[in-house]
């Protein structure tokens, strides 16, 4: 297959390129080197697409305008969010437990960078790749409810006090969710790894492959998910009409940039992950046999695939969250406790039925078999 | 009415009856709570509702004028008056104990004219600062502001109430109570804060996120707007009462003129009728709306805040045509309109009707009935009939709860005779009921608007009225239906051109004051979604 837009091609040659000129100790370090600023570049410049697509997007359904004075449609409206909110003054509050409360952002965000870091953008376009890559997903992504709730109790604050409790609930409760669903898809690929889960998927997503409890899975993700991020309708930790801002009310400047920074990431994040393992990841569309349209899709490159699915996920997840109100923590509880838990144990069980007496696409039809 | 004359001389015998513009009766302190007592159980007709209590400085006496009027038959309304002359220490008996719209009221006259009352558990100061030097609406009330200078030192909040109370052998005993447990966890909601409506403190003793105790404090934008009242002539006064309600400023405003014409007996032009009603109907629409759209809003959809609030744009672009105001219309003048109606207003308004109607279908598909909403708000604050009627709340929130209270079909003022129209009652008395009430009216209103747009007549827009308006002697009241509920002005004059004392009746105080009874045992969540349900403006309360 031709891929004249990969870049895959490029970067072996700065491999061999390092390779070739350095002692293996200094390319490997040149090389993590590079890729650490490519990722917390790609890091920086998704957030600040995002904010610029979530405005955009939520002034549509609110039959507003969005962002449309700097630049042709306001698109350097983020940057210069970014530029106001890095030169901000960070404001010390006076009876704060300092430690905790300047540590708090950054593990919001370091958890949220690392989770990130483990995303297959495209072909060969991946930081980490671990054999256990979906526990490392589960374990990193954890670490970030320790910022929320460092954070809500150093600031010293009633109203951050309930939104980091309330945040605790929340995460805890649907990080078990979020986890049986991610482990529903590892029993149907059989690994872990994030680039074989890819790699399976070639020619029957996963959502499609395991059929029904696939299907659930993901529904169970995205909702899960979603709430993950304390995103609409599940803000309940940062209620604005309750809590004013909920667990980061006191903060300021960076600070509060952090974690507004990570909301937005987490939000991608989560997209992002739905994608690679259900929908496939950065593989295109392809149908056994079919060479001339498998050729035409490959022309597009593995990114633009990524994104294109990323992208509809968070259409979905913007659509939800400006078009319900809030729930009351009872009721989220209720959803998690009551129905998405045994729903999801449940289709677990099933999951392993299918696979075991081999009712998946891939064993029915050899068509689907990579 | 001779009926209840008969009642008031068998629980008073020596009462002063007299006949004015309402059934007034003037009783010695000492007899007021059996008289009020005997009014409160009276069978057929209980006079279970207090509409206002107004304090009174007659210069010679402190005093307090009750209005009270019956659930069952709201047009008929009875006025009781009793005073002290102990202006060292003016002691009054509380009717707290039958009327809970008492409790709030009774502190503002304390706060504002010094008269305490006995048996009221809690007689703190309200609108006012505990520390406060002088009585702002006595007579002699010494405005020099070096007594009461500006701070920005951080005051602490005692919640320490003091009280009067009789015990069995009639003394009274002063004592001191606490007004929430030692441990109580409590929040300040307020009075900064995104969901109170305005600068709204309430203190809120929670248990987890379960609301336990709930301590109104307002008065943080307090502008005495009553005292103002008595140095300004009566044209004057009416810019004041936008300032109020500012979403019913059209209505508050109709209130006063509608008062003042009473008393100096101004005939207002039909013309200028069918406009004001039409205005008011228009005002009444765009302050629901907003009701709609912050309640929303305050249970997290942003999105219907800002679909309420699109609405109500084409309502104020219409106002703005009309009279260049959007929020204040500066409209309703003694003796008619001050402005007539633009060319295009009938076009205008009659294009509105239909698609006002389009958009309710939309509110109905895109939030009534969304679940989470529902779960939101079924069963959510629930506040029965006799709580309606005892706390006095009026307006959607008091018709949610099965109180038949719509001044527009008991008292019918203007030309609310003539129009037919219903008057939108609920009995579940649950935010969802107030909810849908509002919604409803919304739709009546339109209904209003269709039957008058048609046929406005012609002719004068503002009656002939003398510059300086002098009022007779005497007392006078005028309700209206406002946006919140029942809005009440009262007017004693001495014959001057200055009014004597004026009083607003505001149906958000009622709606705050019922807010400890109906929060109780809901979580927080619920206190701010509930909050949005009962739809009070602060203003209105901080006159």
């Amino acid at each position: 297959m031709k891929q004249p837009l990969e870049l895959t091609g490029l970067i072996s040659n700065l491999h061999t390129f390092f390779r070739s000129n350095l002692t293996p100790f200094w390319a490997t370090v040149i090389e993590g080197a590079l890729v650490l600023i490519a990722v917390l570049a790609a890091y920086a410049i998704i957030a600040l697409a995002l904010i610029y697509i979530e405005r955009k997007i939520t002034a549509f359904f609110q039959s507003r305008l969005g962002p449309n004075r700097l630049g042709k449609y306001g698109w350097i409206q983020s940057v210069a969010d970014l530029i106001k909110i890095l030169i901000k003054e960070i404001i010390h509050i006076n009876k704060v437990d300092k430690v905790l409360f300047y540590a708090a952002p950054f593990f919001v965000i370091v958890s949220s960078v690392l989770t990130f870091g483990i995303i297959p953008f495209g072909q060969g376009l991946q930081a980490v790749d671990f054999n256990i890559g979906i526990v490392y997903i589960l374990a990193v992504s954890s670490i970030g409810i320790i910022g929320v709730l460092l954070a809500g109790w150093s600031s010293n604050n009633k109203y951050s006090m309930i939104g980091a409790m309330r945040s605790g609930a929340q995460f805890i409760s649907y990080e078990l969710s979020a986890g049986f669903a991610l482990m529903t898809v590892v029993v149907l690929s059989g690994t872990m790894q994030v680039s074989e889960i890819v790699e399976s998927q070639r020619y029957a997503w996963n959502v499609f492959n395991g059929h029904i409890p696939a299907m659930i899975a993901f529904v169970i993700y995205l909702i899960s998910g979603h709430a993950e991020t304390n995103r609409g309708p599940f803000d309940l930790p940062e209620a604005e009409g309750e809590l004013t801002a909920g667990y980061h009310t006191e903060y300021s400047g960076l600070q509060f940039g952090f974690f507004y920074l990570a909301e937005y990431l987490n939000m991608f994040i989560i997209a992002a992950i739905a994608t690679t393992v259900f929908l496939g990841g950065w593989m295109p569309i392809q149908v056994q046999g079919w060479d001339g349209f498998n050729q035409v899709m490959w022309y597009i490159p593995s990114y633009v695939w990524f994104f294109a699915k990323t992208g509809v996920l968070i259409f979905f997840s913007l659509w939800v969250r400006w078009s319900f109100p809030r729930l009351r923590i009872d009721l989220l509880l209720n959803l998690e406790w009551k129905y998405l838990l045994p729903i999801n144990l449940v289709n677990i069980i099933v999951m392993v039925v299918v696979v075991l007496l081999g009712w998946t696409l891939e064993d029915l039809f050899p068509i689907f078999r990579p | 009415m001779s009926n209840i004359q008969d009642i008031i001389l068998n629980a008073v015998p020596e009462a002063l009856i007299e006949e004015k513009q309402k059934l007034t009766v003037t009783v010695e302190p000492k007899q007021l709570h059996p008289l009020v007592k005997a009014l409160y159980e009276n069978k057929d007709l209980p006079f279970d509702y207090l509409i206002s209590l107004i304090g009174m400085d007659w210069e010679d006496k402190l005093g307090v004028i009750y209005l009270f009027s019956s659930s069952k038959d709201m047009s008929q309304e009875i006025a009781v008056i009793t005073a002290t002359e102990d202006r060292e220490n003016p002691l009054l008996y509380s009717i707290t104990d039958m009327y809970e719209a008492a409790h709030l009221n009774e502190r503002e006259v304390y706060a504002m004219l010094g008269i305490r009352f006995i048996n009221n558990p809690d007689m703190r100061r309200f609108l006012l600062d505990g520390d406060w030097n002088g009585y702002p609406l006595c007579k002699d009330y010494d405005a020099d502001p070096t007594l009461n200078p500006i701070t920005i030192a951080n005051k602490e909040i005692t919640d320490l109430a003091p009280r009067i109370m009789e015990d069995e052998n009639g003394n009274l005993v002063e004592s001191v109570a606490n007004i929430f447990d030692e441990d109580d966890y409590i929040i300040n909601i307020g009075p900064q804060h995104p969901s109170t409506h305005g600068v709204m403190h309430f203190r809120t003793a929670l248990n987890g996120e379960v609301v336990k105790k709930i301590d109104v404090n307002s008065g943080y934008i307090h502008r005495g707007i009553e005292k103002m009242c008595e140095t300004m002539t009566y044209p004057q006064i009416l810019h004041l009462t936008d300032r109020l309600d500012y979403l019913s400023a059209g209505m508050n405003r109709h209130a006063l003129c509608m008062c003042i014409e009473k008393a100096a007996e101004i005939e207002v032009p039909m013309r200028a009728e069918y406009i004001r009603v039409i205005m008011d109907e228009l005002n009444r629409i765009s302050s629901h709306l907003l009701a709609w759209a912050a309640h929303c809003n305050d249970l997290g959809a942003t999105t219907a805040f800002v679909y309420g609030v699109r609405e109500r744009e084409h309502v104020l672009d219409i106002f703005d045509k009309t009279c260049g105001g959007r929020l204040i219309i500066n409209q309703n003048v003694v003796g008619g309109v001050m402005f007539d109606i633009y060319p295009d207003f009938q076009k205008d308004v009659k294009a509105f009707i239909p698609y006002m109607r389009e958009k309710l279908v939309e509110y109905d598909d895109f939030f009534s009935h969304n679940p989470i909403a529902l779960n939101r708000m079924v069963n959510v604050g629930n506040m029965s009939r006799e709580d309606a009627i005892t706390y006095a709340v009026t307006g959607p929130a008091g018709r949610g709860s099965g109180f038949s209270c719509d001044v527009r079909i008991h008292k019918p003022y203007s030309l609310y005779e003539k129009v037919e129209f219903k008057e939108v009652i609920r009995t579940e008395g649950d935010s969802y009921a107030r909810y849908m009430n509002r919604l409803d009216e919304i739709e009546q209103s339109l209904h209003i608007i269709e039957q008058l747009i048609d046929d406005i007549p012609e002719g004068e827009i503002l009656a002939k009225v003398k510059p300086i308006i002098r009022l007779p002697e005497g007392q006078y009241y005028q309700s209206v239906e406002a946006g919140k509920g029942e809005f009440a002005v009262f007017i004693e004059s001495k014959g001057d051109k200055f009014p004597y004392r004026v009083k607003f009746r505001s149906p958000s105080l009622a709606a705050v004051s019922v807010m400890p009874l109906i929060c109780k045992d809901e979580l927080l969540t619920d206190f701010i979604g509930i909050g949005g349900s009962m739809d009070y403006v602060i203003p209105d309360i901080d006159r």
